[in-house]
């Protein structure tokens, strides 16, 4: 993204969640099979806003498609018509939806807009033409009609504080007025050219505008009440165009009963009459009804939860977290200091305490800034899930358990695409048809969960389906085929079994589909959880259901570490990836003929991988295994015992990168996943378990 | 950047002007300009990191940074020395790039003014890439280090490495 171009930045940001909104409206609302007034109107709110910041932005083609749902929307909104095909207006918008989502994908990634929105509209149009039994003559609010009244407004027009940029914003508000007026005056005059200065006259005198248009006072409010981050508006009817002499202070007073303020403090229900007292009195020529006040309330009391909210960049947050990173170091080898220094200073040990106390919270809070909701993720699966269950025409329920369960940001954005790829699976391979499942005595629609819960410093995702289960037999013969397993090894417990399906090239499914089927998928979701620490395996009845559950830590930033010393260096060990260390009995060391060197533990054969070796540290107690401790780590069901002298203790790690500079050299620390500090502030390497088996295994094919 | 730090720093800029630090490794005295050192420290443990060039020693935390230090005496190919209370480490940022460099022992700040700058001779030995011209401060001569060639690393090195 071009990262100086702020205007651009909001736009996406904005139209994003606009998007996402407006595809959560259109799902909650197939679920409850009916579109409420309510969300008729906020998609309509949504399209509305779309279109004019899109084509103030000059992207006619996501300006049109918006323009054309408008259109619908309004049909809707105002035609009341009662026979609609929901299902495929549901379809329609969606597909529109996938539309705005690619232009502004390609926006963003400073690539040309160029789709195409016409067949798009055509076929939105289409459809009202032809789903509706209405007049497909769906009028605009803001088409002009030559003989109707003009009526000359003043709007004055207050952001909330904390929404920045309230010239562009203002410049938006004009640009969409500029098709419902035939007339538009606004003060600061210079919004663009000008900026600091119009932004600190808006923040200070509001905006003003003079409009001149053939809406009615109810509409003009309606449409001015549209523009986003608005905080407050008075709009007053006047008599003649004033035009320069807008700003002017006395003008205000002028018109005292006739302002309608709306601010957050009247959102609050007591307050919700006199507002209301105050409507009517102001429209008492306008006609308008008490139900168009209340959803303009209940619109803005949206918008002013959206305020309470601000995004701030991740870098940003990094950076707060590593200098939270460093006042836990700090404050352990100053507690540590306190500890030795054991004089009985009761003072001493009571601030030493409370620092503790303080950095700890301190520490919980910055990781709880990183955290959120898995909401997001779980609403795209049921997009997922109702796009599949129509193609594949499964009827399927879709419970979404736990979605508020917070996950750190870094590893949303890692799991998001396995969990499709799970639902999808559940979805092709678990549910069966309709009459497949009638026949075994099942209801006819199938339910897919999805589930999310905290254990520990561990988050549980679980993607559960009642098909018909993983099929034993199948991936057994499945495994022998492709060389997993030989025959003999065939008898494993039905756990082990059903986990072979993590393994690459190990699909089930006869038929290759649209969404699955190629065996490309499994080792890829568990390759994707691996890296960001987490593991998966699957559980399943036969006729009942399966379960794949996915334990992903809380955060990468900070894991649990064992420190570890060899030679005089330390290092760290996830302890996650940690299976057991001991001190081995000569008895049980081998040395094959070409140097490798293994030990038995419980009659298993493991290979040694010495860190002295492999890091070129000189050990001090040299090369006698016996002497030093091994430990056995585990990845990805492969296991191997690393050799290190002692170990030195358990800690919770904050894991920074090794400096960049290495990158530069172009040397290969791969073996190294980043650095942290120990207590006493020296450095500790912490190893990439991942990569020091994988490198051990090729290193051990090659030397045979 | 707002104006105002633009304002700071091209004054800053100014004031650093000409001005170089100077320090030995050996018999020879160098100099680096002001503008990219950060601090001066003394020797500090330094963290081994395998895979690493000879010249690169390790990483050493600096109040919470991690930062590579790269001792130059292994850079320019001379003899390794032990270190002692004298040895200091360099900080410099070039660019993004912050690391430090281990140097026998800092001199002064000098005021090398570029009448006084002649440029190396032509001939190409080892050292000379990385300096960027030889500074006359009375008697003595300084050579001066061309910070961004030191730690970007050339590619010629590499293939003089490899014959």
């Amino acid at each position: 993204m071009n990262d100086s171009d702020p205007i651009l930045e909001m736009y996406i940001f904005e139209s994003n969640q606009m998007i996402e909104q407006t595809e959560a409206v259109i799902l909650d609302c197939e679920l409850a099979n009916c579109f409420s007034a309510e969300s008729i109107n906020q998609i309509f709110r949504n399209m509305h806003t779309l279109k004019g910041s899109s084509s103030m932005m000059q992207y006619m083609q996501i300006a049109e498609a918006a323009h054309a749902i408008e259109d619908l929307f309004h049909h809707l909104r105002e035609d009341k018509p009662i026979a609609v095909d929901f299902k495929s207006l549901s379809d329609v918008v969606l597909q529109s939806v996938d539309f705005f989502k690619d232009e502004i994908g390609k926006i963003s990634n400073g690539e040309p807009a160029d789709g195409s929105a016409t067949s798009l509209i055509h076929q939105i149009q289409q459809f009202l033409a032809t789903s509706l039994d209405a007049p497909s003559e769906a009028t605009t609010p803001i088409i002009h009609h030559d003989n109707e009244p003009l009526y000359v407004y003043h709007a004055i027009i207050y952001f909330y504080k904390d929404c920045e940029m309230e010239n562009i914003r203002a410049f938006q508000l004009v640009h969409q007025l500029a098709e419902a007026s035939t007339r538009c005056y606004h003060e600061p005059v210079e919004l663009i050219e000008d900026s600091e200065n119009s932004i600190q006259l808006i923040k200070d005198r509001g905006f003003h505008l003079m409009i001149e248009s053939t809406l009615q006072y109810e509409q003009m409010h309606e449409l001015l009440m549209k523009t986003s981050y608005l905080d407050t508006l008075e709009l007053h009817a006047v008599d003649a165009w004033l035009g320069e002499q807008l700003a002017d202070e006395g003008f205000i007073e002028e018109f005292p009963d006739m302002s309608v303020e709306l601010n957050d403090a009247l959102l609050e229900p007591a307050a919700t009459e006199t507002i209301n007292s105050n409507q009517s009195l102001a429209s008492t020529q306008h006609n308008s009804t008490q139900t168009d006040v209340q959803k303009t309330l209940s619109a803005n009391s949206k918008s002013s939860s959206h305020s309470q909210m601000i995004s701030v960049h991740v870098e940003k947050l990094d950076r707060l977290m590593d200098l939270v990173g460093e006042l836990v170091i700090a404050e352990a080898m100053f507690t540590s200091l306190d500890d030795t220094q054991h004089n009985g200073d009761s003072q001493l040990f009571k601030a030493s305490g409370q620092l503790r106390k303080i950095t700890g919270e301190l520490q919980d809070t910055v990781m709880s800034i990183r955290m959120i909701p898995l909401t997001a993720t779980f609403l795209k699966m049921r997009r997922v899930s109702r796009d599949m269950s129509r193609k594949l025409n499964k009827d399927i329920e879709f419970i979404l358990i736990g979605d508020e369960t917070e996950i750190d940001k870094t590893v949303i954005d890692h799991i998001s695409d396995p969990l499709m790829h799970l639902v999808r699976n559940a979805i092709d391979h678990g549910i069966e048809s309709a009459q497949e499942r009638q026949a075994s005595g099942k209801s006819a629609n199938g339910t897919v969960t999805l589930e999310a819960k905290n254990i520990g410093s561990d988050v549980l995702v679980m993607v559960k389906d009642d098909g018909k289960g993983l099929n034993r037999d199948k991936i057994i013969a499945k495994a022998i085929s492709n060389g997993l397993l030989t025959a003999e090894d065939s008898e494993i417990s039905d756990r082990d079994a059903y986990n072979l399906i993590f393994h690459p090239g190990l699909s089930t499914k006869e038929q290759i589909t649209e969404f699955s089927g190629r065996g490309v998928g499994m080792d890829v979701v568990a390759s994707n959880i691996g890296e960001v620490g987490g593991t998966i395996y699957v559980d399943s009845v036969p006729g009942e259901g399966t379960t794949v559950t996915m334990k992903i830590p809380l955060t990468l930033a900070i894991i649990d570490g064992m420190n570890v010393r060899v030679g005089s260096a330390h290092y760290t060990l996830p302890t996650t990836s940690i299976k057991e260390s001991f001190r081995p009995q000569p008895k049980d060391l081998i040395t094959d003929p070409s140097g490798n060197r293994m030990v038995m533990v419980r009659g298993e054969i493991y290979s040694i991988v010495s860190l002295h070796e492999r890091f070129h540290h000189v050990s001090d107690k040299d090369t006698d295994y016996t002497q030093g401790i091994l430990i056995m780590i585990e990845q990805d069901d492969k296991s191997l015992c690393l050799f290190v002298d002692e170990l030195i203790g358990q800690q919770q790690v904050v894991i920074k990168p090794l400096p960049p500079y290495f990158r530069k050299l172009n040397r290969n620390i791969n073996d190294l996943s980043g650095c942290t500090l120990l207590g006493d502030g020296s450095i500790s390497l912490i190893l990439n378990i991942a990569e020091v088996m994988s490198s051990s295994h090729v290193s051990s094919i090659n030397s045979n | 950047m707002d104006q105002a730090s633009l304002n700071t720093f091209s004054e800053e800029e100014d004031e650093q002007k000409d001005k170089y630090l100077t320090f030995t490794l050996g018999n020879e005295s160098y100099g680096i300009e002001i503008r990219y050192v950060t601090e001066i420290i003394g020797i500090q443990p330094i963290t081994d990191v395998p895979e690493l060039p000879e010249y690169i020693r390790g990483i050493i935390n600096l109040r919470g940074k991690i930062i590579p230090v790269m001792d130059v005496r292994l850079r320019f190919k001379k003899q390794f020395r032990e270190y002692n209370d004298r040895t200091c480490i360099i900080v410099i940022a070039v660019e993004d790039t912050a690391i430090g460099l281990i140097i026998d022992s800092v001199s002064e700040v000098l005021s090398i003014p570029d009448t006084e700058i002649v440029q190396p001779p032509e001939y190409t030995k080892m050292t000379n890439r990385y300096i960027q011209g030889i500074g006359k401060a009375g008697e003595e001569v300084k050579l001066l280090l061309n910070c961004r060639k030191l730690i970007n690393e050339d590619e010629t090195e590499k293939l003089a490495n490899l014959n």
